[in-house]
């Protein structure tokens, strides 16, 4: 090979990669575009709509002005009757997330403790549910809960009211008048708030745990071994080891329970017998018979904003567990 | 003296396996106690019984005197060297070594004033702060070693904890391990499938097979006079010649050829004499004489650098002669009739059990 010779060869080189390169970001392009399309459709083009109806007005005859653009539907975000259905979704969907998390996360850790074909099978059946319409499965608990149903005669059998007497009766720091509040509806749950609580935990624990058994499995046995070979117990060995280490999941799980839970409209609507307004059933009221198009819009923007501010903050903190 | 670890009849079955199968073994305190056998014969399952990672399913175990069978491991007094080392990937050095300290309860300062002692000790000063994804395995294998040391254990155990390395590395941690345990004084105990390994690196030897422990000596003792035909096998290389014990003095061989070979096992039992290719000599078929032999033909002939390795065909098996590479030593071509000799001395007869 002479002298001249290398920098042509070089040229041609990387004339031919870049071609191949140019070309490999074409095929990528294409490959993803039905993906795109189905999102600006179904996502971005509706949801632009929604923040510019959340700008228009509502005409005196419930309909919509696209014009005199206003903030007026977000003002009225801070009057006392929605603030506290703000609030009290918050405050649901976050008590939901805890719940699914305390009872999904000692289960996930079990899971990972069984042979294999033990474990697959439990994974069948958390995910067994999702067999059944969701609408369906909300009107069988409906069932469960009703008066003289399957948990009402349950809980009598076993003399649930003497109980809950008898802790009522116990000082207020012993049993605080939250508890007791919920506690009196053990009994006949249905179309009470604890019924919407046991409706969203049944739905979403299969999304806590799986993504906490994904996370779990990935450790590795033998770093809570070497914890407790340096004299962590096991509740540090939990604490500094396990819970780190799975965070990850913990994060994922939080976010796909909370976020649905925030939006929920058919439980708290089924089971709860909209008693208790919350979002979901709030901006459906707006676009129904209120036919207040702009405030539920604003609504929905707000709720979109905490779904997406939640799912951008887990990928900005490095998950990729979903 | 009351001994480090006291094994008495422990048994661990998982299942129908029987890991460790009746397991007698005392481990003196001070010394560099290696646990030698092939892979899957219970080493491991040994170790972390005395770790307390595992129970026995029988038998007695005590540390210094302590009877510590269902002890869980942070109520004992030893700690381990993972094989996969099991550093935490989300805390930096220093919290890694100074997190057995805080899980005794001492306090963070102190705590990481000794761990940086101990990173210091493993030579790794300067990379507290790294994360132990950012560092080589044999850097990981100091923090672990630093880690395990910092508490002071009465006992450290290790689990082949040079097998990820390579070559160069493993030879310097071997020093290094050596040099610890020296400075330090406190038993090390050490499961490792390399003979060499073991032979270089320990006061005492316990070779395993299918969960039972077959020898405990001291290298020189298992070198020179293995228990039996496994353990001649296992440690270093070896020329086992199958025959019966004819007398106290004799064994005659599987061709008829008798040799002198002393034994006390009772005539007729079936032994083989164990001939050490480095104890054995090669020469043409004439110049031997008065000194025991058998007689062959050169195979083929492998050169070392400073040695060959002759393999000599007999009628009944091959045989391997290594000759040190001496200016003026008799070279034989494959095809050669030759003769192995020894000195009387050099043999060890070996028996089944
Ligand atoms: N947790 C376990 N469950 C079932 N069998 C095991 C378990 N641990 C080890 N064994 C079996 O016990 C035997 C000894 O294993 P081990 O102590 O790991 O051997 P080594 O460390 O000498 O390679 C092997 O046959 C292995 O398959
Ligand atoms: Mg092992």
């Amino acid at each position: 090979m002479t002298a001249i010779d290398i920098p042509e060869a070089d040229r041609v080189t990387l004339e031919f990669e870049a071609l191949a390169q140019r070309q490999a970001r074409r095929r990528g392009f294409l490959l993803a575009l039905p993906a795109w399309i189905y999102l600006i459709v179904f996502f971005a083009v509706p949801f632009g709509i929604v923040v510019v109806y959340s700008f228009a007005t509502r005409t005196s005859r419930g309909g919509v002005a696209l014009s005199d653009w206003n903030l007026a539907s977000y003002e009225r975000l801070g009057e006392e009757l929605v603030r506290n259905v703000l609030i009290r979704s918050l405050g649901l969907a976050l008590l939901t997330t805890v719940i699914c998390l305390v009872v999904a996360y000692p289960f996930a850790y079990f899971m990972t403790t069984l042979s294999a074909r033990v474990r697959n099978l439990m994974l069948v059946f958390v995910m067994i549910p999702f067999w059944t319409n969701f609408l369906v499965r909300n009107y069988a608990w409906r069932l469960i809960l009703a008066e003289d149903g399957p948990w009402n005669t349950t809980a009598e059998a076993f003399g649930i009211d003497t109980v809950i007497d008898w802790i009522i009766d116990l000082p207020g720091w012993i049993a605080p008048d939250f508890l007791v509040g919920w506690l009196v509806d053990v009994p006949e749950p249905l179309f009470t708030k604890l019924a919407v609580i046991l409706g969203l935990v049944y739905s979403f624990l299969p999304f806590m745990i799986l993504p906490l058994y994904a996370s779990i499995e990935r450790i590795d046995g033998a770093l809570l071994e070497a914890s407790r070979d340096l004299y962590a117990n096991a509740r540090q060995s939990f604490v500094r080891v396990l819970l780190p280490l799975s965070m990850p999941g913990v994060v994922a799980g939080s976010i796909l329970v909370f976020v649905p839970s925030l939006g929920a409209y058919v439980t708290p609507d089924i089971l709860g017998g909209g008693k208790e307004v919350l979002l979901g059933s709030y901006i459906v009221t707006q676009f129904g018979t209120a036919r207040n198009f702009p405030f539920g819009a604003s609504l929905s923007v707000v709720l979109m904003v905490v779904m997406l501010t939640a799912t951008i903050g887990y990928f900005r903190s490095g998950g990729r567990n979903l | 003296m009351t001994a480090a670890v006291e094994l008495t009849g422990i048994t661990k079955r998982f299942g129908d396996v029987v890991a460790v199968d009746a397991v007698d073994l005392v481990i003196d305190d001070g010394q560099f106690f290696a646990m030698l056998g092939p892979s899957g014969c219970g080493k491991t399952t040994t170790l972390r019984m005395i770790a307390g990672l595992d129970f026995p399913t029988e038998g007695s175990l005590k540390i210094f005197g302590d009877e510590v069978g269902t002890l869980p491991p942070n109520k004992r007094p030893v700690n381990t060297v993972f094989q996969s080392y099991a550093l935490f990937p989300h805390m930096n050095v220093l919290d890694n070594v100074a997190f057995g300290l805080r899980m005794q309860g001492v306090n963070k300062g102190d705590a990481r004033a000794k761990a940086a002692q101990a990173i210091d000790l493993v030579r790794l000063a300067g990379m507290e702060t790294r994360k132990p994804s950012q560092m080589s395995g044999g850097q990981q294998q100091r923090v672990a070693l630093a880690r395990a040391l910092v508490n002071e254990p009465k006992v450290l155990l290790l689990d082949e904890p040079l097998g990820a390395l390579d070559l160069k590395l493993r030879q310097e941690m071997q020093g290094e391990l050596k040099r610890l345990q020296q400075e330090l004084g406190v038993s090390f105990v050490f499961v490792t499938h390399d003979q060499e390994e073991a032979l270089t690196m320990s006061d005492r030897i316990a070779v395993m097979d299918q969960g039972r422990i077959l020898q405990v000596g001291s290298p020189e003792e298992i070198y020179e006079h293995p228990a039996n035909r496994f353990v001649a096998d296992f440690i270093g290389q070896t020329n086992l010649l199958e025959g019966t014990v004819e007398d106290s003095s004799t064994v005659c061989l599987a061709n008829g050829a008798r040799v002198q070979a002393s034994s006390d096992r009772p005539v007729g039992t079936a032994v083989a004499v164990s001939l050490r290719p480095e104890r054995a000599h090669i020469a043409a078929t004439e110049a031997v004489e008065d000194r025991p032999s058998v007689e062959g033909v050169v195979d083929r002939v492998t050169y070392l650098g400073n040695a060959r390795v002759y393999t000599v065909r007999l009628d009944w098996m091959e045989v391997e002669v290594r000759e040190e590479n001496r200016p003026g030593a008799a070279l034989h071509e494959p095809g050669a009739p030759v003769s192995i000799w020894w000195d009387p001395g050099a043999v060890w007869v070996v028996g089944d059990e």
